[in-house]
């Protein structure tokens, strides 16, 4: 069997709007039977995180980190036209008009197809976020890995 | 004649493709997919797909807003 593509994306940023085009766009290109990796870095790690807090000692600064950040992919705000919170809802609810599936359902169907989730452990750090605070079934690893696949991508986007 | 239908109207974007994709899946090789969907970039998207998955694109129509395709796997 000849070797599958490969697929690789950044998320950097941890708006809602972005962190959609980004898993619809991983989806798309698993159901293109390419190997796919999401690498999450800085404000991308929010959309991995676990809807409830979970209970981890921290420092003063990982504390408020951890405090004011979106928790979880229901929780992240719009790049544009956020309105205090109201856009997302908007958002959702015109998502669900057209039948187009959720952050967190695209987050699983992306699982589901065996697209590789990667937290940087470095930025993880930076943020105070650990591993049990992020959702289950996901890979950590850094600029080295990230690059590795990137390398043999023809696909390599940075969102 | 046709060995599998997939049925992906109403749904939007990846959805679509995604469940030809998990149907091809299911087929072997010189077997027939009928795909049935009501997206409007479904004529540009599944053409590229067929053609990048090495799948033959037997049949393309459109009416009533519904697209079909006969796709033979590759």
């Amino acid at each position: 069997m000849s070797q599958k593509e490969k697929t690789t994306i950044v998320l950097f940023s941890g708006d809602l709007d972005k962190a959609i085009a980004a898993f619809i766009i991983a989806n798309g290109a698993a159901a293109y039977d390419h190997e796919v990796t999401i690498f999450f870095t800085f404000w991308g790690l929010n959309t991995l995180r676990k809807d409830s807090p979970v209970p981890v000692k921290k420092g003063f600064l990982e504390n408020m980190f951890g405090k004011r950040m979106p928790r979880g992919a229901n929780k992240l705000g719009l790049s544009r036209m956020n309105m205090a919170g109201i856009g997302p809802k908007i958002i959702k609810h015109v998502m669900k008009k057209h039948n187009a599936l959720s952050l967190p359902q695209l987050i699983e169907l992306a699982q589901e197809q065996g697209v590789k989730l990667v937290a940087c452990t470095m930025t993880m750090d930076l943020l105070g976020l650990r591993k049990e605070e992020l959702i289950d079934g996901i890979d950590y690893a850094g600029v080295a890995a990230y690059l590795g696949d990137a390398a043999e991508a023809k696909v390599n986007l940075f969102i | 004649m046709v060995d599998i239908v997939v049925d992906a109207k109403g749904l939007a974007c990846p959805m679509p493709i995604v469940k030809a994709k998990k149907a091809m899946d299911t087929l072997q090789s010189g077997q027939i997919m009928e795909w049935l969907t009501t997206d409007k970039g479904s004529m540009k998207d599944f053409q590229a797909w067929i053609k990048q998955t090495n799948h033959e694109l037997l049949e393309a129509k459109e009416g009533n807003g519904v697209f079909t395709f006969i796709v033979k796997k590759g």
